[in-house]
Parts: structure tokens; C-alpha cells; sequence
């Protein structure tokens, strides 16, 4: 069974007397350990489909399984368990927050969870350790360096072991070459066995994914595989 | 477990919260402060008063009955007219009741009038005469300071002598000694014999601006009326109840009462006194709470109004936190936190001012002490008071959309 599964989902916007349909109809599957590209200008939906992807929104219109649950009926309390569980978001602008350090922002998934406090510390200083943040733990956030910042992001992601991974724009605040940094990370996760879902509008960050998704006006535009990308 | 994690984390942020906004902290509590401190001062003042009346009033005993034409509280007009025709009490009631009664260990006539009193070229108005017997200080509580008092034969017989009160002494002979002086009072002299001890206040009633003269002296020579009352103290091994019901029965008897015709008299005890200052300071307390607490409440709006900001702030905050996994109870927790830890903080700095304010309004004005009830309270109101003000910030920040909430700068 899929691990994403959209059936015939619409997303309307009311903008004053006017409906915006971000989504229309769209119907997608993505398999556990897929590497999926989302691509797409502005206003082709691609935020759209990644919120609702990520249950942070539901849809106005047709059906979403994630891990078999159905997400489309929740209610906003049963949303947030489930992204607490199943998903690891990692945002272009890192969202750590600033006045905590490093491990706090890791460990804070696993507040939310009702994890005890001693095996929280152990879970979240792994995590750190993973993404080679060993040495930074008790560093604030703008004591870090932007590729580091982004790791302890994808740590904070990745330490309630979620099914899904879902990145929007993670390069988009880096330089090239912390950037690529990232993407090797991915890479790395990924091959671990991680399902990971990269929303961009960069074509050389796309490439790293195995499958590329590209919306247009609401739709699927073109959805194809390809070969293991550069990294 | 999940609740106690998810607390500390709000005490957490609540800290950061306040040390980054030190100077918007410090004007939210402020308000706070204020609020508490006059709330606080109010009970402390409310409670002191209550104190010094119950020390003042405890100087007249718990075992003393006061007979009189009227009883002291909750008489209505029709009652008092009533009264009015009632018979006055004479020193024969006083005879007659020290003869009969078994369970009473002294029987004390009193009788008082307004005069002044004159010493050489010196005089001293309003002051209160009061006629009485040797068994006056032990209903009274008062004590002699230097000389004597009345003894049982001064009781029966009428000498001109007297014993003066603390102030009349201090306003009359300035250091002199006044033993063995002598006063005139309504044209009569009257040889002093001693002096009693400071008693205070009652009611903003001077104790001693007094002058004790015996009973007979005061009938024969100031004016022969009615007695005020006739106080009877209970023998140590008697049950009050009892005094009381041989007290009335024996009254009842004097009167010539028929079994269906109602008591002519009246018998007063001192906790009806403590119940009815109660009672006014009670109605005191709750006007003054109220508008003392307008200012916890503008205090209160202030805290909300700093919430507010707090949480439009922290949208973005707010919004990653939900995307990680916060629930709604979990965000109004943490601004409720927030706002709790500003009031505690402030009620307790309020708390330390009051305290202050207690003791140098004690020094200079009138008697007001905190007690552990009123700490209590006002933490637990400073406590409210964040939790009603952070309510409905927090309720906004807990319902934000977190898609809307990410996308905010």
C-alpha cells in the first residue's frame, strides 16, 4: 500500500467575492522510500499540495490517506498528532526557534509526543550527532551557520522517525555550496530508506529526486521517474 | 507526564518571553502591582481594624451581662420607642439583683453623665463622670496605675472622692502628682484618690477621659436619674447560659413580670458588640474590595493587551510549533502560562510593597497586618486575574491556522 495517497482532491480559496481553485481534482500516489521533486512557478499550487501533503491543511474536496489514515476527515487536534508522528517538515527559513538552542528545537517533537525527559535528551542528541551537529548542541540558532542551521532543522525533523520527510525550498536561504551540502544529506536519507518530499522551483535541486512532480494551474502537469541524480 | 512536560515548556518559554521584553514586562506587571497592592492594603486594613477592636473589646469580657432599657443592635424605630417606655433601671434593681443572684460574682450599677472638670485654673471638658461601685474594674478591665480604687465601703457610702482617668490626669495635672489633690466637678469637690492605667480606644471612644466617682455621690450631688446599666460578671465556675437564665428569671422577678408579659429590660453581652463591628467592617470590605480590585482589573486589561501583542509576535512561532506537533491546548497552555507567570510575578512584588505599606501605615495611621489568608489570596488573585486576562490571546493563538501562521513575517 502507498504511503500518499490523493483521490480527486480540490482545495478552494474564498479571496473576497472571488474562488481560487489552488488544486484541482489532483489524484497522486507516492510509495514508502520514494524520492518525489514537487516543481512548479508561483501559483501553481505546489504550496497548496505540500500543505495539505503535510496536514496542515485539509482539503475542500476529495480524499487523503497518509499510512492509512484518513487524513481529510481530521479535526485540527488529530492533525497535529499526526504531523507530530508521521511527518518531519524542514522550511526554507529553518523556523528553529531563536531563543532555544539546538537541542532544545530537537527535542521539542518530542515534548509533543509526551516523551520522558531523560530518553528525550538521549533520542534528540543522536539526532544531532546524525546531521554532524555533535559539538553544537547548546548553540542558539544565530550562533550557527545557515547549513547548520538547516541541519538542526532536518534533525528536529527527523527525530520522531516519521514516515515522511516533507522540504520546502530547503536550499533556498544557502549558498550553493551549503546547499549541495544539504542535498547530499537527503541523498543520504534517502538511501537510509526515508520517503522524502522536495517542494522547489529549482530544476538542479529537482534533480537529486528520483521522481519529479510538476503542477501547473492547479494540475499535474508531467509526472516522471528518473535516474539516481548527481549526488 | 505529557501535561507536566508540556507545563515546563511553558515556563519556559514564559521566562525567555519576559527576560527578551523586560521593559513591556515591567509596565504589564506594573499594572498588576498596583492592583494587588491596593487590593492587599485594603484587606490589611480591614483585618487590622478588626484586631485592634477585638484587643479593645476583649477589655470588657466575655462574661459580662450588661442589663439596660435597650438592647444595643438591630433595634428598629418601633423597637426603640418601644424601649423607651420601658422602666428605668434604679440602684435598688442593683441591690436587689446583688441579694438574688446565685451564679453572679459581682454586681455593678453604672451610672455616667458629661461634664467638665476642674482642677485650680485648669479644666477639661466633655469629660464622661461616671458613678459606680468597688466592682466596677472588674467588669471594665481597667487597672490602676498609682493609688487605689473604690473599695466595698467607698461602693456604699458617698465620700467625695474620685478616681481619673489616664488622660484626665495627664490634661489636668501635667506631671503633678494628683493623688490627694482635689478636682471640682458640677461645683463639687472631690479628693483624687487614684489613677487608672491607659486603656485606649473603643469605637474612637476615649477609656480615659474618664472620672470614676461612688455611686451615691454621683445620685446626690451630679444628677439622680436612671442608670445606664448593670453589669453583672458571671461567678469563674458558672455556665455562662445559666448566669444568663438566673440573671433573667431574677430580673423577671424584681420587674413583677407575669409569665405572659414580655422581658421590660434588656440583657447585652460583648459578642453582640464584636457582631455588629463585623458586620460594618464586612460592608466596608466589600466596597472597598470593589473598587480596589477596579484596579486589578485595569491592571488585568493591561496584561491582555501586552498578550495580544505577545501573540501576534510570536505568530510565526506559534505556527512552527503546530507544524511539529503543538495541539490547541498545548498553545492556550503556553500563553495562559505566560500570562499567570506576569501576574504571579507581579502579585508577589505587589505582595512585598503591601507588606511595607502594612507597616508604616501601622506606624503612622491605624492599625492594618496581613495575614496569611489575605497572601493566599492575593496570590491566588493575581493568579486569576493572568489566567482570565491571557484567556482570550491565548484562545487566538490557539486556533491560528497553522498555514496561515508559517506564511507570516
Amino acid at each position: 500500500m502507498s504511503l500518499i495517497h490523493l483521490r480527486n482532491i480540490s482545495r478552494c480559496y474564498q479571496m473576497g467575492a472571488e474562488t481560487i481553485h489552488a488544486l484541482r481534482d489532483v489524484s497522486l500516489e507516492i510509495q514508502r522510500g520514494e524520492y518525489v521533486a514537487i516543481m512548479g512557478p508561483s501559483g501553481s499550487g505546489k504550496s497548496t499540495l505540500m500543505n495539505l501533503i503535510g496536514c496542515l491543511d485539509t482539503p475542500t474536496a476529495g480524499h487523503y490517506e497518509l499510512n492509512g489514515a484518513n487524513v481529510s476527515e481530521m479535526d485540527d487536534n488529530q492533525l497535529a498528532e499526526i504531523r507530530n508522528r508521521e511527518i518531519g517538515f524542514v522550511f526554507q527559513t529553518f523556523n528553529l526557534l531563536s531563543r532555544s538552542n539546538a537541542l532544545h528545537n530537537v527535542e521539542l517533537p518530542l515534548i509533543y509526543n509526551g516523551m520522558a525527559m531523560e530518553q528525550r535528551r538521549r533520542v534528540a542528541l543522536d539526532a544531532l550527532a546524525q546531521v554532524g551537529l555533535a559539538d553544537r548542541v547548546h548553540h542558539k540558532p544565530n550562533e550557527l551557520s545557515g547549513g547548520q542551521r538547516q541541519r538542526v532543522a532536518v534533525a528536529r525533523a527527523l527525530v520522531n522517525k516519521p514516515s515522511l520527510l516533507l522540504a520546502d525550498e530547503p536550499t533556498g536561504n544557502l549558498d550553493s555550496r551549503t546547499g549541495a551540502e544539504i542535498m547530499t544529506l537527503f541523498e543520504e536519507l534517502s538511501r537510509k530508506g526515508n520517503t522524502l518530499v522536495l517542494v522547489t522551483h529549482e530544476e538542479d535541486i529537482a534533480k537529486h529526486a528520483r521522481r519529479i512532480i510538476r503542477l501547473r494551474d492547479g494540475l499535474i502537469a508531467s509526472d516522471e521517474k528518473q535516474a539516481a541524480g548527481p549526488g | 507526564m505529557k501535561f507536566v512536560a508540556e507545563i515546563r515548556e511553558g515556563l519556559g518559554i514564559s521566562w525567555n518571553a519576559l527576560i527578551s521584553n523586560k521593559m513591556r514586562s515591567a509596565l504589564a506587571t506594573l499594572g498588576i502591582i498596583i492592583g494587588i497592592v491596593t487590593v492587599t492594603l485594603m484587606g490589611a486594613a480591614i483585618n487590622g481594624l478588626n484586631q485592634a477592636f477585638i484587643k479593645n473589646v476583649s477589655a470588657l469580657g466575655a462574661d459580662v451581662f450588661y442589663v439596660s432599657r435597650f438592647k444595643w443592635f438591630n433595634n428598629t424605630y418601633e423597637d426603640w420607642l418601644s424601649m423607651r417606655k420601658r422602666k428605668p433601671l434604679h440602684l435598688v434593681d442593683a441591690e436587689a439583683l446583688t441579694k438574688q443572684l446565685t451564679l453572679a460574682a459581682v454586681v455593678v450599677p453604672a451610672i455616667s453623665d458629661n461634664d467638665s472638670v476642674k482642677y485650680k485654673t485648669r479644666s477639661a471638658s466633655s469629660v464622661d463622670i461616671i458613678g459606680t461601685t468597688d466592682g466596677y474594674l472588674q467588669t471594665s478591665g481597667g487597672d490602676i496605675a498609682q493609688g487605689r480604687f473604690l473599695t466595698a465601703a467607698d461602693g456604699r457610702g458617698n465620700q467625695p472622692i474620685c478616681i481619673i482617668g489616664n488622660a484626665v490626669a495627664t490634661n489636668l495635672f501635667r506631671g503633678e502628682n494628683p493623688i490627694g489633690q482635689r478636682i471640682r466637678i458640677a461645683n463639687q469637690s472631690f479628693q483624687v484618690i487614684g489613677v487608672l492605667g491607659k486603656q485606649g480606644n473603643l469605637l474612637g471612644w476615649s477609656l480615659d477621659n474618664r472620672v470614676i466617682i461612688p455611686i451615691r455621690e454621683f445620685l446626690s450631688g451630679i444628677w439622680n436619674g436612671q442608670l445606664d446599666d448593670i453589669e453583672v460578671k458571671a461567678g469563674k465556675l458558672a455556665n455562662l447560659d445559666d448566669a444568663q437564665n438566673e440573671l433573667r428569671q431574677v430580673m423577671r422577678r424584681i420587674r413583677h413580670l407575669r409569665p405572659d408579659q414580655p422581658d421590660d429590660f434588656a440583657i447585652n453581652q460583648q459578642d453582640q458588640l464584636v457582631a455588629w463591628f463585623h458586620s460594618q467592617t464586612a460592608t466596608i470590605a466589600v466596597i472597598g474590595l470593589f473598587i480596589t480590585s477596579l484596579a486589578l482589573f485595569v491592571g488585568g486589561i493591561g496584561i491582555m493587551n501586552i498578550m495580544f501583542v505577545s501573540v501576534v509576535e510570536r505568530t510565526r512561532e506559534i505556527g512552527v510549533r503546530k507544524a511539529i506537533g503543538a495541539k490547541r491546548r498545548t498553545i492556550l497552555l503556553q500563553f495562559l502560562i505566560e500570562a499567570a507567570c506576569i501576574c504571579c510575578f507581579g502579585g508577589l512584588i505587589g505582595l512585598g510593597i503591601a507588606w511595607l505599606a502594612t507597616l508604616a501605615v501601622t506606624q503612622w495611621l491605624f492599625p492594618a497586618s496581613l495575614s496569611v489568608g489575605i497572601v493566599i489570596t492575593a496570590v491566588l488573585v493575581a493568579l486569576l486575574t493572568g489566567v482570565v486576562a491571557g484567556f482570550l490571546p491565548a484562545w487566538r493563538a490557539a486556533r491560528m491556522d497553522p498555514v496561515e501562521a508559517l506564511r507570516s513575517e
